[in-house]
C-alpha cells in the first residue's frame, strides 16, 4: 500500500448539506411569489423599493464589515439580501428612495453590525429599520398606494388607508363597526391580496405558500408562525365574541396588516428567536397577544413589528430560564 | 381516522443521515490468515491485560496471551498460531500507544484443545449460570458495538439491583455499517441461543431484540425464529440515528429513562450488542474465545464493499485489499461508522475487538467545510437526543466556564455527533464538548479526592 497521506479529524465525518447561504437563499425564494404579486399590484414602485433596499443593505454590510469591523465581508451568505428584502416588504411601495436607504442603514448598521454582525444582533434588523422609519417619518410610512391604481408611476399615486387603519380611525370617530365593515373588501379579497398595505404584506395566500416552502425545506419549523397566528386568532376571537359591535372578527385580524408576513418571515428569524421549544411557545404567544393589544387598544393600527421587537428583547431571558427537558431528568428516585 | 403502525423510537432529537448501506446484501466472507498479527493487550475499556507470554514463545490459536489486569479488564487470546516475534509499544487503532504482541503466523493452524471449530449448531445450554459467567470472562468477551466494555461486568449484577429484561442491540444505526445486519441473517439461530445464554446468566425471563426497520429481512428471519424461542421478542425500530445508543434504545423499547449518571441496570435492564451475543454463544457453546469478528469494509468508491470475518490483529490494509484495494480518490479511512468512528493515519494498524467496520471516504468528503458564526438556528438543541444545548456548551467550554458546563450536564453527552452533523454553520460543536467533558471529569475527580 502506498504512503498516501490520509486526512485525520474527530467524528462526525459526514455533514448534512444545509448551509447558512442555502438557508438564506431558501428564504429569498420563499418571498419571491409575494414579491411578484406586489409588482403586479403596485407596479414599478414595488420593484424600485426592493432594489434600493437590497442594494443599500448589501452595500452597508460590505462597507461596515470591511472598514469598521475590519473583517472579510461575507455578503454572499445572503443574509443582507434577506434583511433588505424584508425591509422593502415592510414599507409602502411609494416610499422616497432616500428614506429606504436611511432605513437600510439603520437596519444593517445599527440593527445588525453594531452588535457584531450576523448571529449577534438581539433585534430583527429589518424591523429595527422599519420601526425607525415609522416613528421618524409617520406620514410617508403610512401613505399607502391603492392596488392597481397607479402602477406605472413612481410619484403621483392614488392612496388609501389600510383596512386596519380605516377601521381604527372610523371607530375613533364614533362610527359603527357594522357600517365600517361594509366599506372594506371581504375576507377573500384580503387573502388574495386586494388591499392597500406595505409592499410585501398584502397577499396572505402567497405568504402561506412561502411558509409551506420553508417548512418543507426544513428552514423553519411550524411552531412560531402557527402559535403567533393561533394566539392572535384566539385572543381577538375572545374580544369579538365578547362585543362584536366593538371588535373586528379574528379572521380580519389575521388576513390584514403584517400578521402573516411578521409571523412567517420575521418572528422566525433564527438569531432573534428562542433556542428551546418552551421558549418558542412563550415568545410566540407574547407576539400574538401584544400585536392584538396594540391593534385594538394602542395608538397604532398595526402592532406586529412592535410585538416582535418587544419579544426579541425577552429572548436572552427565555433562553436562560427555559432549558430543554433533559434526557433522564424526570426520573428522580433512580 | 387513519391508524398508523408507528415504529418504536426514542422521543427526543436524532437525525436521519443517508443510510448508505452499500454492503447490505454481501454474505460474510472469511479472510485468509495474514502473515503477521499484532494484538494490543488493551482492546477494551478499563485496565490493560497483563501479558503471560514471552518473545520467541510458540502459541496456538485460542491460547491466552494476556490475562485480565483487574476487575474492569478482559483476557486477550492468540488469534492465530505461531511464534511471538515481538512485544513492544505501538500505536493502536484508537490512536494510543499500547503494549502490542506480534505473532508471526504459521500456515499450519493448531487450535488449543477443547475448542469446537465446526459450524455445528448447539442449542442446548448445559452450563449453569456461574459456569456461563466464567466462560464469558475466560473468553475475553467485550462489547462489540464499539464501546468494548467487558461483558462479564455487565452480567455481574451488583447486589441490591435486579434486571428484569435483557435488551439486544441490533439497531446498527451508523450509516454504511452492515456487519451486525449480516450476522443476524447468517447466524440467526446461534444468536437466539446466545440470547438464551445471556438470559440465563442474568436470570431474566424476557429479552427484546431491537432492529432498525431498514433491515426488514433480519427482522423477519429473527421474528420467525422467535416463535420457537419464546420469551424473546423482536421489535422493529424507526430508522433514526442514534437509535443504537444504549439510553435511546432502552427508552425506545421499554420506555424507561436511564437517569443522568446512572447505568441501564438502575432501570432494570442490561444491553448487549448482537455481535457480542454471537461471541457469547461461541464462548459458551463452542468454548471458543473472542479471536475474530465480522467487519464491514465499505465506501462509495470501494470496488468490492463487503462483510468479512477476520482474525483480530489483521492489518486494516489486508481488509481493504480484500475489498478491492484502496480507491484512487481516498481521502480518509475510518475505523467504525461515519458518525462516531475514528479516522486512521496508518493502514498497517490492526483491527481489534471493537472494530465494526472500515469506511473509506473519498477526498472531497474528507475535509470539513469552513466553520462560520453561530446563527442561533437552534437545530443543535432540537437535534440533541440527550436534551442538551450544544451551542451553549461549546461557548462555555471556549470561555473556560467549567462550572456552567457541568451544571448544563456536559457529561450527559453521548458524543453521537448529531449536533455537529446538523449545524448549518459547520461549527466544531462536538470537538469542544469532548474537550469540556474531559476537563469537567478531571475537575470532578480532583474534587472527590480532595
Amino acid at each position: 500500500m502506498d504512503s498516501k497521506l490520509l486526512t485525520v479529524s474527530p467524528s462526525p465525518h459526514i455533514h448534512q448539506e444545509q448551509t447558512i447561504s442555502r438557508i438564506m437563499y431558501d428564504v429569498i425564494f420563499a418571498m419571491l411569489p409575494a414579491f411578484a404579486f406586489s409588482i403586479y399590484v403596485f407596479g414599478l414602485g414595488a420593484l424600485m423599493v426592493t432594489l434600493i433596499a437590497v442594494l443599500s443593505a448589501v452595500l452597508f454590510e460590505y462597507l461596515i464589515t470591511k472598514h469598521l469591523l475590519k473583517r472579510e465581508p461575507d455578503i454572499l451568505d445572503g443574509s443582507a439580501v434577506v434583511t433588505g428584502m424584508l425591509l422593502a416588504f415592510n414599507v409602502p411601495s411609494n416610499l422616497p428612495w432616500w428614506l429606504i436607504v436611511l432605513g437600510s442603514f439603520v437596519a444593517i448598521g445599527i440593527g445588525k453590525m453594531s452588535f457584531g454582525g450576523l448571529g449577534n444582533n438581539p433585534f430583527n434588523p429589518a424591523l429595527v429599520g422599519r420601526v425607525f422609519l415609522l416613528i421618524s417619518f409617520p406620514v410617508q410610512m403610512t401613505t399607502w398606494p391603492a392596488p392597481f391604481e397607479s402602477r406605472m408611476s413612481l410619484t403621483d399615486v392614488v392612496t388609501g388607508a389600510t383596512p386596519l387603519g380605516f377601521i381604527k380611525d372610523g371607530l375613533k370617530n364614533g362610527e359603527s363597526l357594522v357600517d365600517l365593515m361594509q366599506d372594506v373588501p371581504g375576507h377573500l379579497d384580503f387573502l388574495l391580496g386586494m388591499q392597500p398595505g406595505s409592499m410585501g404584506e398584502i397577499s396572505g395566500l402567497l405568504l402561506i405558500f412561502g411558509f409551506l416552502f420553508l417548512v418543507f425545506r426544513k428552514v423553519i419549523t411550524w411552531h412560531i408562525p402557527v402559535i403567533v397566528i393561533g394566539t392572535m386568532f384566539v385572543f381577538s376571537g375572545l374580544l369579538w365574541l365578547g362585543n362584536p359591535d366593538r371588535f373586528v372578527d379574528p379572521l380580519f385580524h389575521i388576513l390584514t396588516g403584517g400578521a402573516l408576513l411578521g409571523a412567517i418571515f420575521m418572528a422566525t428569524d433564527y438569531v432573534t428567536s428562542p433556542m428551546t421549544i418552551r421558549g418558542v411557545v412563550i415568545y410566540s404567544m407574547g407576539i400574538g397577544i401584544i400585536t392584538i393589544l396594540v391593534r385594538v387598544f394602542g395608538a397604532y393600527p398595526e402592532g406586529i413589528s412592535f410585538a416582535i421587537l418587544i419579544m426579541n428583547a425577552f429572548v436572552p431571558l427565555l433562553n436562560k430560564y427555559f432549558k430543554p427537558s433533559r434526557f433522564g431528568e424526570k426520573v428522580k428516585n433512580g | 381516522m387513519f391508524i398508523f403502525n408507528k415504529l418504536k423510537t426514542f422521543p427526543k432529537g436524532g437525525i436521519h443521515p443517508p443510510e448508505a448501506k452499500i454492503s447490505a446484501d454481501k454474505p460474510i466472507e472469511r479472510l485468509p490468515l495474514p502473515a503477521n498479527v499484532k494484538i494490543p493487550i488493551s482492546q477494551h475499556i478499563g485496565v490493560p491485560a497483563v501479558p503471560v507470554v514471552e518473545r520467541g514463545e510458540f502459541v496456538k490459536t485460542g491460547q491466552i496471551i494476556a490475562k485480565t489486569g483487574g476487575f474492569v479488564s478482559a483476557n486477550i487470546h492468540a488469534p492465530a498460531t505461531g511464534k511471538i516475534a515481538k512485544i513492544s509499544e505501538e500505536m493502536d487503532i484508537s490512536g494510543y500507544r499500547r503494549m502490542t504482541v506480534m505473532i508471526r503466523v504459521d500456515k499450519e493452524e493448531q487450535w488449543v484443545d477443547g475448542i469446537d471449530t465446526t459450524d455445528e449448531l448447539i442449542t442446548e445450554i448445559s452450563l449453569s449460570k456461574d459456569q456461563i459467567l466464567e466462560k464469558i470472562l475466560q473468553g475475553g468477551i467485550v462489547g462489540m458495538g464499539g464501546a468494548t466494555f467487558p461483558s462479564h461486568i455487565k452480567l455481574n449484577v451488583p447486589r441490591g439491583k435486579k434486571a428484569d429484561v435483557l435488551i439486544i442491540n441490533g439497531a446498527e444505526c451508523e450509516p454504511y455499517l452492515t456487519s451486525d445486519h449480516q450476522l443476524m441473517l447468517e447466524k440467526s439461530e446461534e444468536l437466539m441461543v446466545g440470547v438464551k445464554i445471556l438470559m440465563k446468566a442474568l436470570d431474566v425471563k424476557k429479552a427484546i431484540i431491537g432492529i432498525e426497520n431498514n433491515k426488514k429481512d433480519a427482522i423477519d428471519k429473527l421474528s420467525k425464529l422467535s416463535e420457537k424461542y419464546n420469551e424473546i421478542e423482536v421489535v422493529a425500530l424507526k430508522v433514526q440515528y442514534p437509535q443504537g445508543g444504549e439510553k435511546q434504545l432502552i427508552k425506545a423499547l421499554i420506555n424507561r429513562e436511564v437517569p443522568s449518571g446512572k447505568l441501564p441496570i438502575d432501570v432494570g435492564t442490561v444491553v448487549h450488542n448482537v455481535g457480542t451475543t454471537y461471541a457469547v454463544y461461541e464462548a459458551v457453546q463452542k468454548n471458543k474465545p473472542l479471536i475474530e469478528r465480522v467487519i464491514t469494509v465499505t465506501g462509495k468508491s470501494v470496488k468490492n464493499p463487503g462483510n468479512f470475518i477476520a482474525r483480530l490483529g489483521t492489518p486494516v490494509s489486508t481488509l481493504i485489499d480484500a475489498a478491492g484495494g484502496l480507491p484512487e480518490d481516498t481521502g480518509k479511512v475510518i475505523s467504525g461508522g461515519p458518525m462516531m468512528g475514528k479516522a486512521l493515519n496508518d493502514l498497517e494498524i490492526s483491527v481489534t475487538k471493537g472494530t465494526s467496520g472500515i469506511l473509506i471516504l473519498p477526498e472531497k468528503e474528507s475535509t470539513r467545510s469552513k466553520s462560520k458564526v453561530c446563527i442561533r438556528c437552534s437545530k443543535c438543541v432540537s437535534t440533541c437526543p440527550m436534551g442538551l444545548e450544544p451551542f451553549y456548551l461549546m461557548t462555555v467550554v471556549q470561555r473556560g466556564m467549567n462550572d456552567e458546563a457541568e451544571q448544563n450536564r456536559i457529561l450527559d453527552c453521548i458524543e453521537c455527533g448529531s449536533c455537529a452533523y446538523i449545524c448549518p454553520s459547520n461549527r466544531e460543536l462536538l470537538d469542544y464538548i469532548r474537550l469540556g467533558k474531559a476537563t469537567v471529569s478531571n475537575l470532578i475527580r480532583e474534587r472527590q479526592s480532595a
